[in-house]
């Protein structure tokens, strides 16, 4: 391991990012959990144990489609990495079914999960009938509402969804109230949480569990077209399907990264998610990171037209990455977005998830920039990290279908 | 350095123990009900015995806080509160009669610079600041800026720490050592944690700071159960709810009044 992994290992930092920023009360359980993931990782039966899970259940390695129509019609060759046909409908079941084979090992018989969209509470709800664990997803009131299909689901699964009023009600809402179980009940506890931020290990370990995306995508491409692409797209949320899709390709200097975050109504409306692009240098929810906040540091709530990327702030790997210039994050407005959506639901008969049509937008965004600087039609992996099923409220009213 | 504080931390715990009794510590959040209303209560619990007292600022992502703080906070969030008043609720606090205490999660700190934070606090009279966010480990700045200002710096410890991590936090702290005798939020409890006195040992064996214990203490009887053992017993919530409940200032200010007294009471009565 390199002198900068080893670093980041003991210490759990990105450069300035990451770290504990919790009460003392979470420090043992956040080192036990370091220490059975670091015991697992090094453990060939965790790892067969892990990789036959994603094979037989959870249907991975998921395809890389080379999506014709959708070329032809962004003047690029694009390639979908099709986490969408995961089971339980998103990249989200990579992380859930690593962190409840760990919680078993741990011998903790409770989960708790925060979700936004309720991908991640479906994939924990999931994880937990699999391994017959208790489990518990704490939900903004606001998002019951938009995602009333996935409370549902979840409940069909057997977990019980606690409906969250507090603050904002929505995504950072449900992170506080589950770190609130958390510190309470931590001996019985594992806190499956759902993306690559928080405190250390979670950045680390998480990116770990989601990483087979890029891992993938980087075979799979090799393969089909005998080469790299000239760059990753993905969506960013809290940044776990991103960091899945880049980490294979950071030391591909040819490869460029780009996370594009939900840019709401637009970033100079205030109303928007873009950590990266509209926030500032601060702590949320364990780690130092990016974040939407006022000049007194207390969180702005954040704006998306999608559950899962209406979050104020993101894993600290992309924060360093962003400030190494490693990785490029833009963000892409509600409308953008949704015309995205459409776009790939007529030209490939693919519903996406709200979240991942932010990436298909910023891919033909970027698509004429990238043929002028490589003199050439580019080729482009998007992570189509989720399938649109909950979306289709949403979408059918946007459009216009619903009323 | 701080002309404005009056007493300093260790002061009142030296004078508590030479009186034979723990030193009571209460929490109020800046800016509730307001911030002129926040200011009166705080020396309503000052003049009915509080020894040391903590001003919380609310914060928008409050974890570590129970439904009591957080209807508080909540409530002082939507009233407008900044750091600016709490400074201001600081200043006006300080010379009267206990060592104040800022107690802050430390996203609003590293926003406002650390340095500045520690300066501007120091000039406002406090004494220092509690961080139940901020371990040791990641506090570098905080641990320069305070001994800049000669400011009290008090971490966390809890039953779940362990020798090692709870030697290194009780030799970071200055002023006291907080230890959060319940792992759970903030919140009135029906009974006092069996923990807390072991954990109180611990730290004591550790270091020759004073140990003071937080979370569910409700009313005089609880605070010299926990008198008996600990050199410091942290109110929060009950004290909080006085002014929740209460259909008025002046009513609130009543029953904060009272139960301070029994809360005071009780710590001299171990
Ligand atoms: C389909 C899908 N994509 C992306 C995200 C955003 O999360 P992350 O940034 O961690 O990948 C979510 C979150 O719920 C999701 O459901």
């Amino acid at each position: 391991m390199s002198a900068q992994g080893d670093w980041e290992h003991r210490l759990g930092h990105f450069g300035r990012y990451g770290g504990r920023f919790v009460p003392e009360a979470l420090i043992a359980a956040l080192d036990q959990l370091d220490e059975a993931y670091r015991k697992a990782s090094g453990d060939p039966a965790f790892t067969e144990e892990f990789g036959r899970l994603l094979r037989e259940y959870a249907n991975c390695p998921s395809p890389l489609y080379l999506a014709e129509r959708l070329s032809a019609r962004a003047g690029a060759r694009i390639l979908l990495k099709r986490e969408d046909l995961n089971h339980t409908g998103a990249h989200k079941v990579r992380n859930v079914l690593g962190q409840a084979l760990l919680t078993k090992r741990m011998g903790k018989p409770r989960i708790i999960a925060e979700t936004g969209a309720g991908q991640h509470g479906v994939a924990s709800a999931t994880a937990a009938a699999l391994f017959d664990l208790e489990c518990v997803v704490y939900m903004g009131e606001e998002d019951t509402r938009r995602q009333a299909l996935n409370v549902t689901r979840m409940e069909l699964l057997g977990a019980r969804v606690i409906s969250v009023t507090t603050g904002s009600r929505t995504l950072k809402d449900a992170i506080n109230e589950a770190l609130r179980d958390w510190v309470t009940n931590v001996d019985t506890t594992h806190y499956l949480l759902g993306t690559a931020a928080g405190p250390h290990p979670f950045p680390t370990m998480v990116r770990q569990f989601v990483s087979g995306i890029g891992v993938e995508a980087r075979q799979q491409c090799l393969a089909a077209i005998g080469g790299l692409p000239d760059a990753v797209c993905a969506c960013v949320g809290g940044g776990s399907n991103a960091i899945g899709a880049f980490h294979a390709f950071i030391p591909d200097p040819g490869v460029r990264l780009f996370g594009f975050e939900a840019g709401g109504e637009g970033v100079e409306t205030g109303r928007h998610a873009a950590s990266i692009t509209g926030g500032a240098v601060g702590v949320l929810h364990g780690a130092r990171t990016y974040l939407l906040q006022d000049a007194d540091g207390q969180t702005i709530e954040s704006h998306s037209i999608s559950a899962g990327l209406d979050y104020p702030a993101v894993g600290p790997e992309h924060a360093l990455l962003n400030d190494q210039g490693r990785a490029a994050y833009e963000p892409v407005t509600d409308a953008e977005a949704m015309e995205a959506f459409g776009l790939l639901c007529r030209t490939e008969g693919i519903i996406p998830a709200i979240e991942s049509s932010h990436a298909v937008a910023g891919a033909l965004r970027i698509v004429p920039r990238l043929a002028e600087e490589l003199g050439r039609e580019p080729t482009i992996v998007i992570c189509l990290s989720g399938r649109g099923d909950k979306d289709v409220d949403t979408a059918g009213r946007y459009f216009g279908m619903l009323s | 350095m701080n002309p404005l504080a009056a007493v300093r931390t260790a002061v009142a715990f030296e004078k508590a123990r030479a009186a034979g009794r723990a030193a009571l510590v209460g929490y109020l959040p800046a800016g509730f009900p307001t911030v002129d209303g926040a200011t009166t209560a705080i020396r309503t619990m000052i003049d009915a015995g509080a020894d040391i007292v903590e001003v919380g600022f609310p914060y928008s992502d409050p974890v570590m806080d129970g439904p009591v703080i957080q209807r508080a906070t909540e409530a002082a969030l939507a009233g407008g509160i900044h750091l600016a008043d709490l400074m201001r609720t600081v200043e006006a606090v300080s010379t009267a009669g206990a060592p104040v205490l800022v107690m802050t999660y430390w996203n609003p700190v590293e926003r406002y610079g650390v340095a500045r934070f520690a300066r501007d606090l120091a000039n406002a009279g406090g004494a220092g600041l509690i961080t139940p966010d901020l371990i040791p480990d990641e506090a570098d700045e905080w641990l320069a800026a305070s001994d800049d200002h000669e400011l009290d710096r008090v971490f966390l410890v809890a039953p779940s720490s362990g020798q090692q991590r709870m030697a290194m936090t009780a030799q970071a702290c200055r002023g006291f050592v907080y230890a959060a005798s319940v792992m759970g939020v903030t919140g009135a409890r029906a009974t006092v944690s069996d923990a807390a006195p072991v954990l109180v040992e611990q730290v004591r064996s550790l270091c020759d700071q004073p140990v003071a214990v937080g979370l569910g203490v409700t009313n005089g009887e609880q605070a010299a159960q926990v008198a008996a053992y600990a050199d410091g017993v942290i109110v929060g919530s009950a004290l909080v709810r006085c002014l929740l409940d209460a259909p008025d200032l002046s009513s609130g200010l009543t029953a904060l009044g009272a139960l301070s007294r029994d809360l005071a009471a009780g710590v001299a009565a171990r």
